[in-house]
């Protein structure tokens, strides 16, 4: 029902209007009445100082946008003028260059700042009634809104792996369940009693925004491709850190970015294994002594571990395991790991096996344990493939809907959220029963979007087959 | 043969609660009228229970108030114990209810009927429709048939320019008790049984549904020790906006509480083979709101009890009305059933407990002014139209009785949508959905139900009931007043600002609420939780004298203002919608891309505006983008053809 409230035309709305992809340029189209005003708060001009507004329409200018005091990309920046656009709205046109990942972060700061996400069509379709296209078209735009849903729909419902769907499903059952529980006591006050009932459903509201928190992190997936995996090389002097380090860097159409560096100094370094990012920390420091531990100690090691998402430990596979590596293998404990084991060209002096290393980590989850020569480069596919499955569940199909889906489902879950604080916060001030179900309400029609299920009559049916209703 | 004995503007087809309010509708708007009944002796009966009210029944009782309506009036004559429920909850969901004196309630009503100017009452069975073809511009609007009038058993017709249905349970209908099965109406009047032919030749298609009702028991029989008692408020607060509180204010009766036992629960399973539904001889579909007692030992075997209210039918009678053991199972099963509940050991049935079954209109075949699709002037209301409850039926029939009356005197319909009344919510979602069983109201169908409040009854519908002709300029004036009266109060509220002097800390401290830390108004003030209206008059010396209604507006527009400024906002959201209309002749055939469920179900519903569209189940946001494409390009090219 919430999506059918997207008719009035009225709200502003922003999507990626070309295909998005990794080659070239993308196109980010935002139509409505507060196009300009919602860009000027991401958009700094070439001086950093000219607003959108004061741009000429019609003229395409140089400029960059900004998460707050962060550049996020140059860009070209384009602005027409109602009625003179596409959609006869205001609209501008941010030309981007950075790929999904940049455009993808573009489109989640203008949701920030009071954008919607398209429909599916809807630009054709706000064309179309604001009469700036043809009568004749007119079947072929619905053709193509139809079309267009019905694709997001099928592509929104393939990429919820069970997990997800599984989580979302329940959360809604435990949603409505609270509701009709609330709706019975209403409706039959005499045979349902709300005394103390609040604190229950605050104790339930609570652990229901963490499992949205939890789930939010999961949409942040995209996240973790765009800003790149945080990672950290580990291992003993001399076990090649420095060589896996120059093999990730070394290939030049591999360098996504070099951030807040400069070449004599750089610190951070973000490198591209296919379609995964490896956002590496500390680069600075393996270049410079080849050894994080020895140089900075095991305590700085350990801070080290702990900010990253991703530990690449390396061992040479020549050497037995000591001390120093059961300290660094504690130190992983509750890190994703990857294990390199290096060196492996010279098998006849191979010491560790995987088994060994396995023995050593003692682990519920296996643990890759990827056999490498840095000297020869081989193992990086091995690596990235293990990457792949530790991260995305061997899903890596970083194909346009995955994008748009995943952020249409992030905008619903940040809906379900506030939502579901608004119930907590109605807990809070002491307001009476019927005032939770309204909120708890929207946070059920969010989540089904997500799943793509009606809310339809499913509160009357919930409660009949809950609850017995007496009088 | 072809004549006419008498000739009526509208014909009313039952005398219960949908045909009285439609039959006092169509005569107070100065249309002649006659109202049929199987049973002159049972105007506005109540077959069911003895109340009136409850949750959001309660609502549309004052709704019916509020536009003109008689129920709440009748009930305020007649009510033998009055609670307003839910009180410690919000506004929204407080709702009164009261007991009625069942005799009384009909008689009162039977009498206001008799002393209504246009009124015709008539005993006979309606057993034809009769009508002709229509014109062909009403032929493009849908109508298959134009009504002109009806024929009864005798074969005597009556002419008239409407008719509105408002035959309850007696379509066809059979009582069920186990294998006892009578052909009869409630409490054994005659069953209407003719009509449903003449309905279906009509092209109206028909469903089966079924309801049913407890035993009443010998009041000296029950040993009302072993239960608790249940007492009405004091003081009572009346129906009707109409009705001086002062008159309602007099002795009450008690109801009875009591339980059900896992002994009970024992003899329905043994015997839940015998019962008509489970053993297949019910086609009807029945309401789960009020199930049997077989049904709720059946569907929550966990739980080991269950409540029962025993309620006196009447003063003029020992019979009291066992509520919540309403059942179908066969009379010996009955005995041994209810003599295991505590307090009924001993009890006699005066009447048996039965299930029953009727005739009813399906799904889709209703224009949203209760006139049905085919047939121009045919207008239906209550049980018929697929919903159960008294009030449910008086709403319908009044909104029924009051839209023949404006098509007959050519005038714009009355509309109630669903951000404005609980009779909007009702009509709209018999209207457009499913419905797969007995509707019932409840306060979770509405939307908007923050804003439909029972207190407010009257500022959201005299003013549409003063239009239409059946509120007269002095209530209306009286209402007016109140509105000014609550808006000015608010107004000086805001307007007033206390400092955070010591006289007014110390006040705060002794109502138990926190200092301030700086000045707010009164307004701000009374937001507080612990704070009331009659509170604050301590520091408020100025205020005016109010009459109790005002102050109720006045302390719940301030206190949840912020939550009703939301709903405000998504009811305007909601206006657009059911602003952009859908022509009657649209042919969705034509609407290529709706995906092919959608235009079935706009097919079957022929919604009449876009919101009702996107409230039909089976219509998707995307499907509304394509209709709302369509139907620009349909203006566009008219637009161009000019």
């Amino acid at each position: 029902m919430s999506g059918v409230f997207n008719n009035f035309n009225d709200d502003t709305i922003c999507a990626v209007a070309t295909a998005m992809s990794d080659a070239g340029i993308g196109v980010i189209r935002v139509s409505g009445k507060e196009a300009v005003a919602i860009c000027d708060k991401i958009y700094r001009s070439a001086k950093m100082e000219q607003t959108l507004r004061s741009h000429n329409p019609n003229t395409i200018k140089f400029g960059y946008i900004c998460d707050g005091e962060k550049v996020v990309d140059e860009v070209m920046i384009s602005f027409m003028k109602a009625p003179h656009s596409f959609t006869r709205e205001d609209v501008v046109e941010i030309n981007t260059h950075g790929g999904m990942l940049i455009m993808n972060q573009i489109i989640e700061l203008l949701l920030k700042n009071g954008c919607r996400l398209a429909d599916p069509g809807e630009f054709t379709k706000r064309a179309f009634l604001n009469g700036r296209i043809d009568l004749t078209k007119a079947e072929a735009i619905m053709d193509i809104i139809s079309a267009q849903n019905n694709f997001a729909l099928e592509s929104s419902r393939n990429q919820l792996r069970g997990s997800i769907y599984d989580k979302v499903k329940k959360l809604r059952e435990q949603i409505i369940y609270e509701m009709a529980f609330i709706e019975s006591a209403l409706d039959d006050p005499e045979n349902y009693d709300l005394n103390g009932y609040p604190e229950k459903l605050k104790t339930k509201v609570s652990t229901m925004i963490t499992e949205i928190e939890k789930l939010l992190d999961t949409a942040d997936e995209g996240q973790i491709r765009k800003d790149g995996i945080k990672t950290v090389i580990v291992g003993k002097p001399n076990a090649g850190k420095s060589s896996l380090l120059n093999t990730l860097i070394g290939d030049e159409r591999a360098i996504v970015t070099d951030i807040a560096g400069t070449t004599r100094d750089i610190i951070e370094e973000t490198v591209r294994l296919g379609d995964i990012v490896l956002h590496l920390i500390d680069t600075a420091g393996i270049r410079t002594t080849d050894d994080i531990i020895e140089k900075m100690g095991v305590d700085k090691a350990k801070s080290k571990i702990e900010e990253a998402d991703l530990v690449l430990y390396i061992l040479d596979s020549t050497r037995d395991i000591d001390d120093e590596d059961k300290e660094i293998i504690e130190l992983c404990k509750d890190k994703k790991t990857v294990v390199l084991l290096n060196k492996n060209d010279l098998s006849d002096d191979i010491k560790i096996s995987e088994e060994n290393v396995l023995e050593y980590f003692n682990r519920e989850d296996k643990i890759p344990v990827i056999k490498t020569s840095m000297l020869k480069g081989n193992g990086i596919d091995e690596l990235k493939d293990a990457l792949s499955l530790l991260f995305f569940n061997g899903d890596i199909t970083p194909k346009q809907e995955v994008y748009i889906t995943n952020l249409r489902h992030k905008e619903l879950l940040q809906k379900t959220f506030e939502s579901l604080k608004l119930v907590d916060d109605s807990i809070e001030k002491n307001l009476s029963e019927d005032f939770y179900t309204v909120d708890l309400s929207n946070a059920y029609a969010y989540l089904g979007e997500i799943i793509g299920e009606e809310v339809g009559d499913d509160l009357v049916e919930e409660i009949f087959s809950k609850f017995c209703m007496g009088k | 043969m072809n004549v006419f004995t008498e000739k009526y503007d509208v014909i009313i087809i039952g005398a219960g609660h949908a045909g009285c309010e439609a039959a006092l509708a169509c005569s107070r708007l100065g249309l002649e009228t006659i109202i049929f009944t199987m049973s002159a002796d049972n105007i506005a009966f109540m077959p069911c229970n003895p109340h009136i009210g409850g949750s959001s029944k309660g609502h549309l009782v004052r709704e019916i108030d509020a536009l003109g309506g008689e129920m709440g009036k009748n009930i305020d004559k007649t009510f033998l114990q009055s609670k307003m429920l839910n009180t410690s909850k919000g506004p929204a969901v407080h709702s009164l209810r009261c007991q009625a004196d069942k005799m009384e309630y009909s008689k009162k009503m039977k009498e206001v009927l008799e002393h209504q100017e246009h009124l015709t009452i008539k005993q006979a069975e309606v057993s034809e429709l009769i009508y002709e073809e229509p014109s062909d511009e009403l032929k493009a609007e849908g109508y298959k048939h134009i009504i002109t009038g009806v024929k009864i058993f005798s074969g005597i017709t009556y002419e008239a320019k409407a008719v509105i249905l408002c035959t309850g349970t007696y379509l066809k209908s059979r009582c069920l008790t186990g294998e006892a099965i009578t052909y009869s109406g409630p409490n054994g009047l005659q069953p209407s049984n003719l009509l449903s032919q003449s309905l279906l030749d009509a092209g109206i298609e028909l469903r089966r549904f079924k309801t049913g009702t407890p035993a009443r028991m010998d009041g000296n029989t029950i040993d009302y020790s072993k239960m608790t008692e249940q007492f009405g408020d004091t003081p009572v607060i009346p129906f009707s906006f109409d009705t001086d509180p002062a008159d309602v204010q007099r002795p009450q009766v008690s109801c009875w509480l009591t339980y059900t036992n896992e002994k009970t629960h024992e003899i329905i399973k043994n015997n839940i083979d015998r019962s008509p539904i489970y053993a297949g001889i019910i086609e009807g579909v029945g309401p789960r709101y009020c199930p049997s007692i077989e049904d709720k030992v059946v569907k929550f075997p966990d739980h080991e009890r269950h409540q029962v209210f025993v309620e006196p039918e009447g003063t003029f009678t020992n019979e009291m009305y066992i509520d919540g053991m309403s059942s179908s199972l066969p009379e010996d099963v009955q005995i041994a059933m209810y003599r295991t509940v505590p307090g009924l050991e001993n009890c006699r049935i005066v009447k048996n407990a039965y299930a029953i079954e009727y005739d009813c209109l399906c799904p889709g075949q209703l224009h949203p002014t209760l006139e049905i699709k085919n047939i121009r002037g045919l207008f239906s209301a209550g049980q018929f139209n697929g919903s159960s409850g008294y009030e449910e039926a008086a709403a319908q029939g009044l909104y029924a009785g009051i839209n023949a009356v404006m098509q007959i005197k050519n005038k714009p319909y009355l509309s109630i949508d669903r951000s404005e009344g609980y009779i909007g919510v009702l009509v709209d979602d018999l209207v457009t959905k499913e419905n797969l069983e007995p509707y019932r109201m409840m306060t979770s169908r509405a939307e908007y139900r923050l804003l439909l409040r029972q207190d407010n009854a009257d500022i959201r519908l005299r003013g549409k009931g003063h239009e239409v002709g059946l509120i007269d300029d002095e209530r209306y004036n009286k209402l007016l007043k109140k509105i000014e009266q609550t808006k000015n109060e608010v107004d000086r509220l805001k307007s007033i600002n206390i400092g955070a002097n010591s006289k007014i800390q110390d006040f705060l401290t002794r109502c138990g609420s926190t200092p301030l830390k700086t000045a707010v108004s009164l307004a701000e003030l009374l937001c507080r939780p612990e704070m009331t209206y009659d509170m604050i008059a301590e520091i408020d010396p100025e205020r005016p004298t109010l009459p109790k209604d005002v102050i109720e507006q006045v302390e719940i527009t301030i206190r949840y203002e912020g939550y009703i400024n939301r709903q405000e906002r998504q009811v305007e959201q909601f206006k657009k919608l059911e602003r952009k209309l859908i022509p009657a002749d649209i042919n969705y055939d034509d609407v290529s891309s709706l995906r092919l469920e959608a235009r079935q179900k706009l097919e079957k519903f022929r919604p009449v505006n876009i919101g009702q569209a996107s409230r039909i189940g089976g219509v998707n946001p995307a499907d509304i983008s394509v209709l709302i494409i369509y139907l620009d390009s349909m203006n566009r090219g008219k637009q161009n053809e000019e």
